[in-house]
């Protein structure tokens, strides 16, 4: 307690020294290059949003192209050119498309815009801290972050086209401009895009668990702080400790590339001639890259689970069961998501007995991730709940969580995976579990800090629509799609029609892509209202949704340094909700014991 | 048509502001607080959850009814008859578990929607509860963790020496075999020796001079078989669907799969009743621009039919040519 208290106090101290500024500022350093972390969630959330909008653009373009194989479409000569050409899309561009759409989802959207987002925003808010520990990286953190995406961008433009060997990069195809066309200049950039977005990401990561450890206020012990400060802090930790594995798998590939090593490139004959490189190991590399690529998938959704942990439990009204076991559950799978990564290597030929391993080590990853959803359904229970449209998309998490969760056991099972392993049953298990959940809870996180971000409500009724177009839709695309992929057929196909028998799938793969139009309109819907509220939104109450967080105590017409006189003091644990012998059904944080005496219980903290 | 692209959006948004505009107005108009709206507004999107998960189940086994046909056919292996009963075992298990969670999930919702002046069951936690459905899934899972590890072990036994070894060769963008004739042992191959008469750079040893080179996979009918895959260029993958099978193939190392095919072509197209029917072989990893058309017909025979068939097919090395001396790697290269 001693250490926080005067950790607390020097803070209030420096807490004038910002004021002093807060004049002088421009829109240069209060736009742009500001290191108020309020500022840099919005710039983080807006850049997300329009990468969302670019990736799954793309996305609506190879759905046209596997639902019509065979039809013209001329637009796509007007919007791709030499991409597009008599309205076909390109094969090669196809690929393309795939690539830059996974990554600019897992790591655009799904990291770098899910938690630079929020935990920028929540982190100082929820713990009652002035700022970041450190301002200048956390702007660092976002102009890095900015910097990778613009690499992304320019990437679609290099004549050879972007890179085009799916988003987890295999060597040789990756390393061999003779094997496609997308390994030329495009890859290069796409490898500078990343080790910017790495670098990026470990700024912000080292931040965010520095201001956790260090500047807590006066009473915040770790066991009060809101599920979302213990989600985004195990996440910034797990990208610590496996991001840099992937900056030097990507480092590799680069000399592999520009310099001519052969780490991952051995025993290759292409375009009519062998090549020099021996020795190296194509396997070396899907090592490393799932070394972080598996704890990845648990980066993108540990911190939706956070929001939605938080919102269910503001919207039910009532505490978050298992507050305790939340948090073990989170630290759990953090710890087992870092030795699960073979799961994705089965079938590389790697030893069965190391498979077997990998296999009791990811079936483990199912028992804390069963204990949150039946803790989610608890907290349900008995609650008075209220469905605002966050509060809908949480539960929408909850839903695609169960469904995409489950098929994971099955993909685990590396017996069963033999036959599953990259077909479409892969692919809608990772949309449903980790694109959908952790959309969904991005979306809830949305609108339920909207107010907090633009001190404005999102509009209510086109949060509903939107959230009923895209239930419905989402699951019309992605759940058709296992039984494609039961069907044997492989992902990253341009067309399935090369073997007959897929030809009885056509009215499938129709079927999805008419929800995944769907879906588009439904995101143009939460465009719209996202920017309309933003200049012409309702003004929001100090307080809307009724919480205990401290972050609703601050002035919603963000002032830097958070709070304009002392920084409150926490006397009590977040979830005070409908507490028995209390009047009303929230208790915040703020309110010390003796000023409850009807409600206290022994087990209070 | 661009301009009637930039048209249509703005098109677009000038609606939503106008509906916006009157979404607003009249509820301003009507008067209620934010509480009564969320009153009046709770109960219709939980009855729509509610609904949701209604229609959402049944059309959930209306299309697994529906799409069963296009399914891949009953496994042509002995291994893949085991797998997919475990899988059966395992979906029986999981559609269980969601259809029980996704029911409490959406039907909390609807029974413990939001209603006026009442308040929640203050219920942080209860230990025993905790316990019990942490020990619940983990015996579930221990289960379906012993039986398919049990069956793993057997699929990827490569100690097995019975089967007819088999080259299945990959690169950009086509498979071809190489049968490793009466000695049963395939001549070794390297990446050095690749020329335009020795398209997989096989070296010109005693085990190779027997060993047959072709552009169809052709097996034997419960007669066991084990596959060598290797690449030339980058990594490809060797799916066999109906056998349920599938492994990579790496430059720079050789990987292997054995099993036992159990039903022939002709019997497979009788029983789904598809004259038409093939078995084959789809690259399963993404190796380039024609990944998709990457496949290669495979044909499940009586030894009769494929004794008839293996006889026409090429030798590697030409039957009156002599055996290399000492190592085929010192041909002089060509590097560009
Ligand atoms: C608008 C909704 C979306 C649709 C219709 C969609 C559709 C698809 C399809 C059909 C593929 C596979 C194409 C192929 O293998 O040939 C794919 C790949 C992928 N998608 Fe999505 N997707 C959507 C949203 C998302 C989201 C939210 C994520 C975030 C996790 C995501 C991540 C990925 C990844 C990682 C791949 C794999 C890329 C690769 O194979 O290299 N997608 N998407
Ligand atoms: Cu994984
Ligand atoms: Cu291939």
């Amino acid at each position: 307690m001693d250490t926080i208290q005067t950790l607390h106090e020097s803070h209030a101290a420096d807490a004038h020294h910002t004021h002093h500024h807060e004049h002088e500022q421009t829109f240069w350093t209060k736009y742009l290059f500001t290191t108020d972390h309020k500022v840099i969630s919005k710039q983080f959330l807006i850049t997300a949003v329009f990468m969302a909008f670019l990736a799954m653009g793309m996305s609506m373009l190879f759905r046209l192209q596997l639902a019509w194989p065979d039809v013209k479409m001329p637009f796509l000569e007007s919007l791709l050119g030499q991409w597009g050409k008599d309205g076909k899309l390109d094969p090669g561009f196809y690929l393309a498309l795939v690539t830059i759409h996974g990554t600019i989802m897992v790591f655009f959207v799904l990291t770098g815009g899910l938690s630079g987002t929020f935990s920028n925003l929540l982190i100082p808010l929820q713990i009652g801290a002035r700022d970041m520990a450190s301002g200048l990286l956390n702007m660092l953190s976002y102009w890095f972050f900015a910097g990778s995406c613009l690499v992304m961008f320019i990437s679609l433009f290099v004549e050879s086209g972007p890179a085009s060997g799916g988003w987890t990069i295999y060597p040789p195809l990756s390393a061999l401009p003779q094997a496609i066309a997308g390994s030329g200049l495009g890859m290069d950039l796409w490898l500078v895009s990343m080790i910017f977005f790495i670098v990026s990401s470990l700024l912000g990561g080292i931040n965010y668990v520095t201001t956790v450890i260090n500047l807590r206020t006066k009473g915040m012990s770790m066991t009060r702080l809101p599920l979302t400060i213990w989600a985004f802090t195990i996440t910034a930790i797990l990208g610590i400790l496996s991001f840099p594995v992937l900056f030097a798998a990507a480092l590799l590939l680069f000399f592999d590339r520009t310099f001519g090593t052969s780490f991952y490139l051995t025993d290759i004959f292409i375009d009519g001639a062998p090549l020099e490189h021996i020795g190296g190991s194509p396997i070396l590399f899907e090592h490393l890259f799932w070394f972080l690529g598996h704890p990845e998938v648990y980066i993108v959704i540990l911190p939706a689970l956070g929001l939605a942990s938080e919102v269910i439990s503001v919207n039910s009204r009532k505490p978050i069961f298992g507050y305790k076991a939340m948090i073990g559950s989170m630290g759990l799978i953090a710890f087992l998501s870092c030795i699960v990564w073979g799961h994705h290597m089965f079938i590389t030929g790697m030893n069965p007995f190391l498979g077997s391993v990998f296999v009791v080590t990811t079936l483990m990853v199912a028992i804390p991730s069963a204990v949150k959803v039946f803790n989610y359904i608890a907290t349900l229970w008995r609650g008075n709940i209220v469905l605002t449209p966050a509060m809908l998309f949480a539960i929408g998490l909850v839903s695609f969580f169960i469904s995409g969760g489950l098929t994971g056991i099955i993909l685990g099972d590396s017996a069963l995976d033999i036959n599953i392993h990259d077909t479409y049953f892969v692919v809608a298990h990772f949309h449903i579990v980790m694109g959908a959940s952790a959309i969904f809870g991005m979306l809830a996180g949305v609108y339920h800090w909207f107010p907090r971000m633009f001190g404005r409500l999102m509009n209510k009724n086109l949060g509903y629509i939107h959230f009923w177009l895209t239930l419905i839709s989402v699951y019309g695309v992605f759940f058709p799609m296992h039984f494609i992929g039961l069907a044997g057929v492989p992902r990253r196909y341009y067309a399935n029609t090369a073997y007959a028998g897929f030809d009885n799938l056509v009215g499938i793969n129709e079927l999805i892509t008419v929800f995944a139009l769907l879906s588009g309109v439904a995101q143009l819907v939460f465009a719209f209202n996202f920017f309309y509220s933003i200049f012409k939104g309702k003004k929001s109450p100090q307080n809307p949704w009724k919480s205990n967080t401290l972050e609703w105590t601050a002035p919603l017409s963000d002032v830097h340094g958070n709070w304009p006189g002392e920084i409150p003091t926490v006397h009590r644990w977040p979830y005070d909700y409908g507490k028995p012998g209390h009047e009303d059904d929230f208790i915040p944080q703020t309110v010390p014991f003796s000023a409850t005496p009807g409600s206290n219980r022994p087990d209070d903290h | 048509m661009t301009l009637l692209y930039i048209l249509g959006i703005v098109f677009f948004i000038v609606v939503m502001v106008r509906i916006m505009n009157v979404i607003n107005l009249s509820e301003e108009l009507s008067g209620e607080t934010p509480d009564e709206q969320i009153a009046r507004e709770t109960p219709i999107n939980a009855m729509g959850l509610l609904i949701f998960l209604g229609i959402g189940l049944i059309l959930f086994f209306v299309t697994i009814k529906a799409y069963m046909p296009y399914m891949l056919p009953e496994a042509a292996s002995v291994h893949g008859k085991q797998t997919d009963f475990l899988l059966d075992v395992n979906f029986i298990i999981i559609i269980a578990v969601f259809v029980l969670t996704q029911i409490a999930l959406f039907w909390f919702v609807w029974k413990y929607k939001y209603r006026k002046g009442e308040k929640a069951y203050y219920y942080p936690h209860n230990n025993t509860i905790e316990v019990i459905w942490t020990v619940a899934p983990t015996i579930v899972l221990a289960g379906l963790l012993i039986t398919g590890l049990k069956s793993w072990n057997e699929i990827t036994d490569n100690q097995r020496k019975d089967g007819m070894n088999v080259q299945i060769y990959s690169k950009q963008f086509n498979f071809v075999t190489r049968y490793s004739g009466k000695d049963n042992t395939l001549g070794q191959s390297y990446f050095m020796n690749i020329s335009d008469d020795n398209p997989l750079g096989v070296k010109k040893e005693a085990a190779a001079m027997d060993d047959k080179i072709a552009n169809e996979l052709h097996l034997v009918v419960n007669k066991p078989v084990m596959l060598h895959m290797n690449s030339q260029d980058v990594i490809h993958s060797m799916y066999l669907p109906h056998f349920r099978t599938q492994m990579n193939a790496v430059p720079g190392m050789t990987t292997t799969f054995y099993f036992v095919p159990t039903i022939t072509t002709s019997e497979m197209r009788r029983k789904l009743n598809n004259p038409k029917f093939d078995y084959v072989l789809l690259c399963n990893k993404i190796c380039g621009v024609s990944h998709y058309l990457m496949n290669m017909k495979v044909v499940v025979e009586s030894p009769a039919e494929f004794k008839v068939w293996l006889a026409g097919q090429k030798n590697v090395f030409a039957a009156d040519s002599t055996l290399a001396s000492g190592s085929a790697t010192t041909q002089p290269l060509t590097i560009n």
